[in-house]
């Protein structure tokens, strides 16, 4: 179903195949693994097997003696600013004094071949003097400083209301999140080229360009733009490429060898060498009156954030800002806090802060909800958000805010008939565990949830948040130049569709994105290429459209004034004239470029309080989970999930599926089995083996209940940015439908079988208080 | 440290014989495939037989090259993504991934075609089931495998019907 | 030349002898990824899946007869599967399709992981394993004789696992395993339950609960005892299986790792075990 209040348009909302799909379907889709370049070398870092040691001597000459090998560098190799980080550069290119988490590195080589850079970097002999890491955050927070600026990464409180106010009912609860990866399928993998002047070409997977190489140039001591960075293939992202990885060592090895370098990181080394999901520590407590009306909303909130910094006060600002979730709450004391420990960094990932919340969150209203004896869906109703409403940030909500319509979409969606397991033999694929053929039929039970979420779109807080986009019509071809990163979430399909739709045409060519002669398009995350580089292309085409329409003018000799633009076509007033765009621009014979620099409107920071306006827009997400259960196992299936989206505007249905879907499976992993076992600060399960994501039996089909368009006011086309908000109710929808099913208070994401199975068991806990873990 | 014995063997690769000079013995036939032939169709998203990006034939049954020792590979019939569409084109089955949504980032799609195709070759039509477990051990992050089912679909409609599509 | 690609076991055995320290490879599904990732340095590999004594199976009397090289994918094939149900139903839940493919029965048994899937349903069956280093010398023992610990076996250096023999439709055969996904899943405990009215035997086998695969011989005793083998019941189901259950839990010596805790997995080879009773008693009635 969609719901629409947004009237068609020529181009865009239409399902217009990807333009490199082709190209990926028969595998001549060069990902930046698959670059190379005659004579190259492989680099390969030396990575920290301690969570927290002192440095106490290196030796690089076995290393270099190897046959084949061609360089080691360490830290003193380093000419520029010896850190890094993306939000301040706290986190050393090589550590040489003291190691913070396993897997920080301390050593690059290159060498001939990849085994034998392999095998030199297992010969740098690193000696160190192992120290007591800091895992536990909240320990960490009492602790000696991990690190010279303190073990608080980033705090945030929210104040509204009375914090005195009181409801009649009131429910507390913990709950935790645990550490989820993005687990691309295309790891980290760069080639970097070195030009023999000085500057570097370097081809990267990547989901911001220019803070790439703003970052590189500082640390090679390099200028600006002799650092010139390209996109390579990216084989997804999902927040793990906004932090560098190897990008600094790898050019320092090719500016040493002189030769090009190309690195690729294995599994086990992407899952270490990249930033996780913020594992997250819970405590709520909601009061609300008689009638069910939220009073208010408490919460503390932790989240380990590892030894560095990367993004964690931008996704601890969300904690902050959505721990309430999308209801009407008149009092609010919420803080949080962002801990650094000796376990791997964490950062970006889909969701980014929201999704920990809504776990939460959502957990609290059903619980409230079977504490007045209500129902969850009216409770949620009752609480809403509705348009003109204010966060707990003061923040009044303009345009969509259709939180009534997702939860009414989800909530009436048909179920999926009920299983007549009589007749199910064991090992059939629709019973939890699969072919495995523990599950027992007649002892599954199904179970359904419910869960709202929200978030926002775009960079938030103050940032100068912009895209520039340059669009170039000569003969009738439009050329769009940006320097947005595509990561596989299709927008090199929307900028076709965008500039079409402007220009009037289906000949657009989208140039390589490059650092080379563009600004940037910010990053590939917070929902924000849609609306940034979209905007910014719009708006280029549109100052091209407008150009051409003016050389039509004195072309054909008619006042500028009688001449308009409709529909990608320049029309006159008499009808005369009636074309499109980018064939008015051919007929002039000149070449039409403009390059476009566009700003969403500003945000302010949050005060001490919480307060400001610190969000351009929002997106709100309903998701509903069917679940079948093993209660003595411990299995989940899940069966089906339906969903509703706030989506603003429809620019390509297909994609928007496929956004969906994906961001849903997401989810449903998270829920039911990723996490990333750190045990003092070694991660137990870095393969794939181990760090379980869904596989095509566990995801079960997506019902979209109801697309809801309204246009957001001040957005281009009013499209919202549409690849978080699927994975953010995802997640506590599941562990809604999993409590459901078995009446255990699974209080934690990801629940794992036994989470479920030993809370029931005979002699145990049964069902009693929350399961698997307890508050420390 | 002494340097290794370079091996050199051939491989028939797409029905041609390829010449493999100086190689290791660790080598996996992914990384032959990819590094020493250029064959970079096929993708190297585990090494740990874990993924399927790395899917290939040999000898008509699929595997993971990446569990595959190369230079024990001699004298099979190995066949990877390029060798699906000898006339370079594209296949029915790739076109459905691709009007159906099934490709985002891309990484796993090559993987999943040379299962894909595998499946149909043994299975015309199969059920969801059936098409759900025979992509089991191919996995994809990007879009939950909703449009890859319908691919699949797609594709079986397609070959049932005895069309023949051209891109 | 490091890699030998023989035909038949001669050859094997005299590459053998040629590089006594060459390692063997059979469908490469763990080696491999123990090469891929360092782990594993051979200097000398000896790739057995050309040799085709050791493919395939064979009708032998009452028994059957599985070469080494036996795959995942053949033990599901139905003139096989309905000869050795309990091996086709451990066979179906290894790794993906592409592994099935390639992976052996003899790769099972030479890795000796506690959680090789094979493992328990050959334990179960009283499977005799056939060892040769050379054309004369064959050496009979049991998954027990071949089990030492995690990841070893007694196999001296220059053996071959060639053969495993097994009883044909021995009773009534079910394996359960347990993982966290519902595909491509390493197990977490499993069970393989086999009762045979015929010769009044009870087998019970668990994986991934102990260093190697483990008989809960005790509750095999107690279930032939309880089991009135005429009437093909127990007297007391709910009592006598719970009784048998608390045998099985006692037998198993689980540990916490990365993917499950040893309260869970001695937990889930209980369910796992009443389950399996409870289908054979359904299924013999």
């Amino acid at each position: 179903m969609i719901v629409t209040k947004a009237p068609p348009l020529p181009r865009l909302g239409k399902s217009l195949r990807r333009p490199d799909g082709m190209a990926k379907a028969r595998g001549v889709f060069k990902f930046s693994s698959d670059l190379d370049e005659p004579g190259m070398l492989w680099g390969h870092l030396v990575r920290s097997p301690h969570p927290a040691a002192r440095i106490a001597e290196i030796d690089i000459s076995p290393a270099r003696a190897m046959a084949g090998a061609a360089a080691v560098l360490l830290a003193g190799d380093v000419p520029g600013r010896p850190t890094y980080g993306l939000n301040y550069p706290d986190q050393p290119v090589f550590a040489s004094d003291e190691v913070r988490h396993v897997g920080e590195v301390v050593a690059a080589v290159a060498a001939d071949h990849p085994l034998t850079a392999r095998r030199a970097a297992e010969a740098v002999a690193v000696r160190y003097e192992v120290g007591e890491p800091v895992t536990d955050p909240e320990v960490a927070l009492r602790a000696a400083p991990v690190h010279p600026l303190g073990n608080v990464l980033a705090e945030q409180r929210v104040v509204r209301g009375d914090v005195a106010a009181e409801g009649d009912v009131v429910v507390e609860g913990y709950y935790e999140t645990g550490m989820q990866d993005q687990a691309f399928l295309g790891t980290e993998a760069a080639l970097a080229v070195p030009d023999g002047q000085g500057g570097i070409d370097i081809y990267v997977a990547t989901q911001w360009l220019h803070i790439d190489q703003d970052q590189i140039s500082a640390s090679l001591g390099v200028p600006h733009d002799q650092v010139r960075v390209h996109l390579a293939g990216v084989g997804g992202s999902f927040g793990a490429r906004e932090d560098l990885s190897m990008q600094i060592p790898l050019c320092l090895l090719a500016l040493r060898t002189g030769r090009a370098v190309k690195m690729v990181f294995g599994r086990e080394e992407s899952f270490l060498g990249h930033v996780h999901r913020h594992p997250a520590r819970m405590w709520y407590r909601h009061s609300a009156d008689r009638s069910g009306r939220l009073v208010k909303v408490e919460a503390r909130i932790l989240l380990d954030g590892g030894a560095y910094l990367s993004s964690s006060p931008a996704v601890l600002s969300n904690v902050a800002c959505f721990a309430a979730g999308p209801y009407r709450v008149p009092n609010a004391f919420v803080e949080a806090t962002c801990a650094r420990t000796n376990n791997p960094p964490c950062g970006a990932m889909r969701g980014f802060g929201s999704v920990q919340v809504c776990v939460a969150h959502e957990a609290q209203m059903d619980r409230l909800a079977a504490a007045l004896g209500m129902d969850p869906i009216e409770l949620r109703r009752r609480n809403a958000l509705r348009p003109g409403d204010d966060l707990v940030t003061g923040q009044v909500l303009e345009g969509a805010v259709p939180v009534i319509e997702l939860l009414e979409a989800c909530s009436s969606a048909p179920l999926p008939p009920e299983r007549h397991w009589e007749t199910t033999e064991p090992g059939d694929l629709a019973l939890p565990g699969g072919s495995g053929r523990a599950a027992e039929p007649l002892r599954v039970r199904r179970g359904v949830g419910v869960a709202l979420g929200f978030k926002n779109i775009m960079f938030s807080c103050a940032f100068d948040d912009y895209s520039v986009a340059r669009c170039r019509l000569e003969g009738g071809r439009v050329t769009i130049t940006t320097a947005a990163a595509e990561v596989g979430q299709g927008l090199v399909t929307l900028l076709h569709q965008i500039a079409g739709e402007v220009l009037g045409t289906d000949e657009v060519v989208l140039a390589e994105a490059s650092t080379v002669g563009i600004g940037s398009a910010g990053s590939t995350s917070a929902s924000r290429q849609s609306v940034m580089t979209g905007g910014a292309v719009q708006a280029a085409c549109q100052a091209v459209a407008d150009a051409v329409l003016a050389a039509t003018a004195a072309r054909v000799g008619v006042p500028r004034a009688s001449l308009q633009l409709a529909g990608g076509r320049v029309v006159s007033d008499d009808g005369c004239v009636d074309v499109p765009v980018a064939e008015a621009g051919a007929l002039c014979g000149e070449c039409f470029e403009e390059t476009v620099t566009y700003q969403h409107a500003a945000t302010a920071e949050l005060d001490e309080k919480g307060q400001g306006d610190a969000h351009v827009a929002f997106v709100f997400s309903a998701h509903r989970a069917v679940v079948d259960v093993d209660v003595d196992l411990g299995l989940v299936k899940v069966v089906e999930m339906t969903t509703a989206q706030d989506v603003g505007r429809v620019l390509n249905p297909l994609q928007l599926v496929g956004q969906i879907e994906g961001g849903t499976s997401q989810g449903v992993g998270f829920a039911v089995m990723e996490e990333l076992i750190v045990e003092h600060g070694r991660v137990r399960n870095p393969s794939f083996t181990d760090y379980a994501i869904p596989t095509a039996l566990d995801m079960p089909p997506v019902r979209i209940a109801a697309l809801v368009q309204e246009p957001q006011p001040g957005l281009p086309f009013g499209a919202k940015g549409a690849g978080e908000p699927p994975a953010i109710s995802s997640t506590a929808a599941v562990l809604a439908a999993v409590r459901d099913a078995t009446g255990v208070a699974v209080n934690r994401a990801p629940v794992h079988p036994p989470d479920i199975a030993l809370a029931l068991a005979p002699g145990t806990r049964a069902g009693q208080g929350d399961a698997g873990v307890t508050p420390s | 440290m002494s340097a290794p014995e370079l091996l050199s063997y051939r491989l028939w690769v797409n029905g041609h014989a390829r010449e493999v000079e100086g190689g290791r013995l660790e080598e996996s036939l992914l990384y032959v495939l990819r590094e020493r032939l250029g064959l970079t169709g096929t993708k190297n998203a585990c090494e740990e037989g874990e993924c399927g990006s790395c899917s290939v034939l040999v000898d008509g049954r699929l595997e993971c090259s990446c569990t595959i020792l190369a230079a024990s590979a001699v004298g099979r019939d190995i066949v990877t993504l390029e060798g699906l569409s000898p006339g370079g084109g594209a296949t029915a089955l790739q076109l459905a991934f691709v009007e159906a949504g099934a490709v985002q980032c891309g990484f796993c799609t090559p993987g999943l075609v040379v299962a894909v195709t595998d499946l149909l070759a043994r299975v015309p039509e199969p059920t969801d089931d059936e098409i759900r477990e025979a992509i089991s051990g191919n996995l994809c992050r990007c879009t939950g495998y909703g449009r890859i089912v319908e691919a699949v679909r797609r594709a079986a409609r397609a070959q049932a019907a005895g069309m023949r599509t051209a891109p | 030349m490091p890699v030998a690609v023989p035909h038949d076991l001669d050859e094997v055995f005299a590459a053998l002898e040629a590089e006594p320290e060459a390692e063997l490879l059979a469908g490469g599904t763990d080696f491999m990824v123990e090469t891929n990732a360092g782990r594993r340095r051979p200097r000398s590999v000896i790739a057995l899946r050309n040799v085709g004594e050791l493919g395939g199976w064979r009708r032998k009397g009452g028994d059957v007869v599985l070469g080494a090289g036996l795959t995942y994918r053949e033990m599901l094939e139905p003139s096989f599967a309905t000869l050795v149900p309990a091996l086709a139903q451990a066979a179906r839940t290894i790794g993906s399709p592409q592994v099935r493919n390639a992976g052996t029965l003899g790769g099972n048994l030479a890795t000796a992981s506690p959680a090789g899937d094979t493992l328990p349903v050959l334990q179960a069956l009283g499977a005799g394993i056939s060892l040769r280093r050379s054309p004369q010398e064959e050496r009979l023992v049991t998954v027990d004789d071949l089990l030492t610990g995690p990841k070893h076996t007694s196999l001296c250096p220059g053996e071959v696992i060639t053969s495993v023999r097994l009883p044909a439709s021995r009773g009534m055969q079910e394996f359960l395993k347990v993982g966290p996904r519902n595909a491509m899943v390493i197990s977490v405990a499993s069970v393989t339950c086999i009762v045979d009215f015929a010769s009044k035997s009870v087998r019970i086998s668990l994986g991934s609960v102990g260093p190697f695969v483990l008989r809960a011989e005790a509750a095999e005793a107690l279930l032939a005892e309880r089991m009135d083998w005429e009437a093909r019941r127990l007297p007391a189901p709910a009592r006598d299986i719970a009784d048998v259950v608390e045998l099985v839990r006692s037998a198993a010596a689980p540990i916490d790792d990365q993917r499950s805790t040893a309260t869970y997995r001695l937990h889930a080879v209980g369910v796992c075990a009443e389950r399996a009773i409870e289908r054979i008693l359904r299924r013999a009635a």
